[in-house]
């Protein structure tokens, strides 16, 4: 049995995955800023027969609050072996790429809160000398495009301080993973027009399970997106700057 | 995104069947109030209704699969209480290991909740227990000026008849609260007879309806002269056996792709009605049967509705009081037998008399009649048209979930409480088979 801190746990992709960990019989802190969210699936958790499920409420940007929230999730499962970064936010490029408050906000939200967690966690995981870190990237940090360039530069901060990470503390006991989903769809998705790439959260969420069970680096989800991005990177910046996609 | 719509095609009802264009909008969480919409809106749950009664040309289909949280189960007293875009089978695959059941089950386990309720639907065990609806205890309706109520006979009584078998119309259940049926294991004995005509099969049911919980007959419609031969399974929850387990699941086959011309069409469907007819083993002594074999044979054929075509289907349920139930049912057969439209899955079975609560529940009192009829064209709307007259001639109605032509006459003969109802249906909310139907 894990014991598994899971942060913005109200996420569409952090509710499949918590709903397979409690199945599979792990224990769970879930935290999230959506407290009644957070109710609403703790008790679907607990009524699938979880055998153990705590909340938090939690604040991604209240960095002086990531210190006692590591602690206390420590403390509600008697020690934490697994922990899964899952918050995110997928601002209108449009409407803030003109706004430098709203741009350093969302870089705030999705790298500079989870870099600070991070920092946390691998520095309590390095001293009792086990345990397995996951975080969700985005396949739109392998290229920043006009489209998202503000959360792909995010998510390529966070998929480069994981991969840093991941070196740092390899032959110490603890696992870095890196997730990087596809066009998942998600509430934070609901705006967008769907087609045949899109994915539905369990899948993602099943993914996310099996990196963990088997110790995975970084996972494309669906592994379809590896070689999609691959191509995409190896794009000369001349003509990728000229593409509308 | 308000007004912002964008409209797509690839959204059915079982039948496959109209095919129409909606604005689809998933719901993520049942706290969150109704956007408002430029068109009228219509919860759709899984789609397992046949004909329109889900679905909503040109305006929004609210999406209700992602409100699929379970709230709360008293395993001691059978009470389940989950958001209703759960589907009958997260329910069963939960209850079923602590002891419970459906206390009503239709013939698929992929209706949601909310859908369960906003059609009342009925299984093999109407004549014992009444519809779906008799056994939900409380629901909460969320209207789309944002009010919210709680619905139970007690409390807002009004608006609980409304809303069951109220087809979506009053506002979007969000979460409901059910009695379960407590069971010893999750098998049933059953017994299946060979009948060779209607007055057989009213026998049958009669002597069957007190000593079984679930008694339902499959018809060969295409028999010469529609003399209402088949097959009747009777069956009760099995005793406690400690010795058997649930089996591994199988794996559900699926037809992937929609064939040209319908599989089941009228030089198959005899043969096929034949060979069904005489190769089903009967056996009078009661056997084990798991509860998926029992209740959902069809499950096991993922999206089975193809085989009918890239033209869909019809779906027929009627019902006929007691009274006339044999001339009437007779009648029906002996005009389908003659069409030559012959359908595969017929299903006769008889109703209770447990009034149903809602304002347009379909169960009543009688006998009921279930058919599936590949579109031929305007021979078939002329030939349902014609059964139409029989049924409501004999005071019977027609089912709207599995209904895509009936005229606005018939459902209103059927459903003498429409104007009644009308006055609860959500000033946002609409459907196409309430524009084509309910007026």
């Amino acid at each position: 049995m894990r014991k598994i801190l899971i942060l913005g746990a109200t996420s569409a992709i952090a509710i499949a995955t918590a709903r397979m960990l409690a199945g599979a019989g792990h224990a769970l802190v879930l935290a999230s800023r959506n407290e009644p969210a957070l109710r609403t699936l703790a008790d679907d958790l607990r009524t699938r027969g979880a055998p153990r499920v705590e909340t938090m409420r939690f604040d991604a940007t209240a960095y002086h609050t990531h210190q006692d929230l590591v602690k206390s999730a420590a403390a509600a499962l008697g020690g934490l072996d697994t922990a899964i970064v899952a918050y995110g936010s997928l601002p209108d490029q449009v409407a803030i790429q003109d706004v430098p408050e709203r741009v350093i906000a969302e870089l705030e939200t999705n790298f500079t809160s989870v870099a600070s967690l991070l920092t946390i966690l691998a520095a309590e995981f390095e001293r009792q000398e086990h345990g397995t870190i996951v975080a969700i990237s985005s396949v739109a940090s392998d290229r920043g495009r006009a489209v998202n360039y503000v959360y792909g530069s995010a998510k390529a901060g966070l998929t480069c301080f994981l991969s840093g990470l991941r070196q740092r503390l390899w032959g110490k006991g603890v696992e870095v993973i890196t997730i990087k989903p596809g066009l998942v769809d998600t509430p934070m998705t609901a705006r967008f027009r769907k087609g045949p790439l899109w994915t539905a959260p369990e899948v993602v969420a099943t993914g996310i399970v099996h990196a963990i069970e088997a110790r995975k680096a970084i996972v494309y989800l669906p592994a379809y997106w590896r070689p999609i991005m691959a191509g995409i990177r190896l794009l000369p910046e001349r003509l990728f700057m000229r593409l509308r996609f | 995104m308000a007004g912002d719509l964008t409209f797509r095609s690839d959204v059915y009802s079982w039948g496959r069947y109209p095919r129409q264009r909606h604005h689809v909008h998933t719901l993520w969480d049942r706290h969150q109030s109704l956007p408002a919409f430029a068109a009228p809106a219509l919860p759709y749950g899984n789609g397992r209704s046949y004909g329109d009664v889900c679905l909503n040309d040109g305006g929004v289909l609210l999406h209700t699969r992602r409100l699929d949280r379970f709230i709360a189960m008293d395993a001691n007293r059978g009470l389940l209480t989950c958001e209703s875009g759960v589907a009958l089978e997260q329910v069963l695959d939960l209850i079923v290991p602590r002891g419970w059941f459906l206390p009503v089950t239709p013939g698929t386990k992929f209706v949601t909740i909310g859908g369960a309720i906003a059609n009342d639907v009925h299984g093999k065990n109407h004549h014992r227990v009444g519809t779906f609806g008799h056994f939900v205890r409380r629901f909460e309706l969320l209207r789309s000026d944002g009010r919210r109520m709680t619905c139970s006979p007690k409390e807002n009584p009004e608006w609980f008849a409304a809303t069951v078998g109220g087809l979506g119309l009053t506002g979007l259940i969000t979460w409901a609260e059910l009695e379960l049926r407590p069971i010893h294991s999750p098998w049933l004995a059953s017994e299946t007879f060979r009948f060779f005509d209607l007055s057989e099969f009213m026998s049958l049911a009669a002597e069957s309806e007190r000593d079984y919980e679930y008694t339902v007959a499959w018809v060969d419609c295409a028999n010469r002269g529609g003399r209402g031969r088949g097959l009747f399974m009777r069956a009760n929850h099995a005793p406690e056996r400690t010795d058997l387990q649930v089996g591994a699941k199988k794996k559900a086959l699926r037809v992937s792709v929609t064939p040209p011309f319908a599989l089941f069409n009228r030089l198959t469907v005899p043969v096929l009605n034949r060979a069904y007819f005489w190769t089903t083993r009967t056996n009078r002594s009661p056997k084990l049967v798991h509860y998926n074999a029992f209740f959902y044979p069809l499950d096991s054929v993922l999206e089975w509705n193809r085989l009918y075509g890239r033209g869909g289907f019809l779906q027929y349920q009627c019902v006929v009081p007691h009274a006339d139930a044999t001339e009437a049912v007779g009648r029906l057969l002996a005009r389908i037998a003659q069409s030559g439209n012959g359908s595969f899955l017929t299903v006769l079975k008889t109703f209770g008399n447990r009034p149903s609560d809602g304002l347009l529940s379909f169960p009543r009192s009688g006998v009921t009649l279930a058919l599936d009829f590949p579109i031929s064209g305007q021979k078939t709307y002329d030939l349902l048209t014609e059964l139409d007259r029989v049924v409501i001639d004999a005071g019977g109605a027609i089912y709207p979930a599995k209904d895509a032509r009936m005229s606005p006459e018939v459902f209103h003969a059927g459903f003498p409480r429409v104007q009644q109802f009308s006055s609860f249906v959500d000033p946002a909310f609409s459907s196409s088979f309430w524009r084509r139907a309910g007026h």
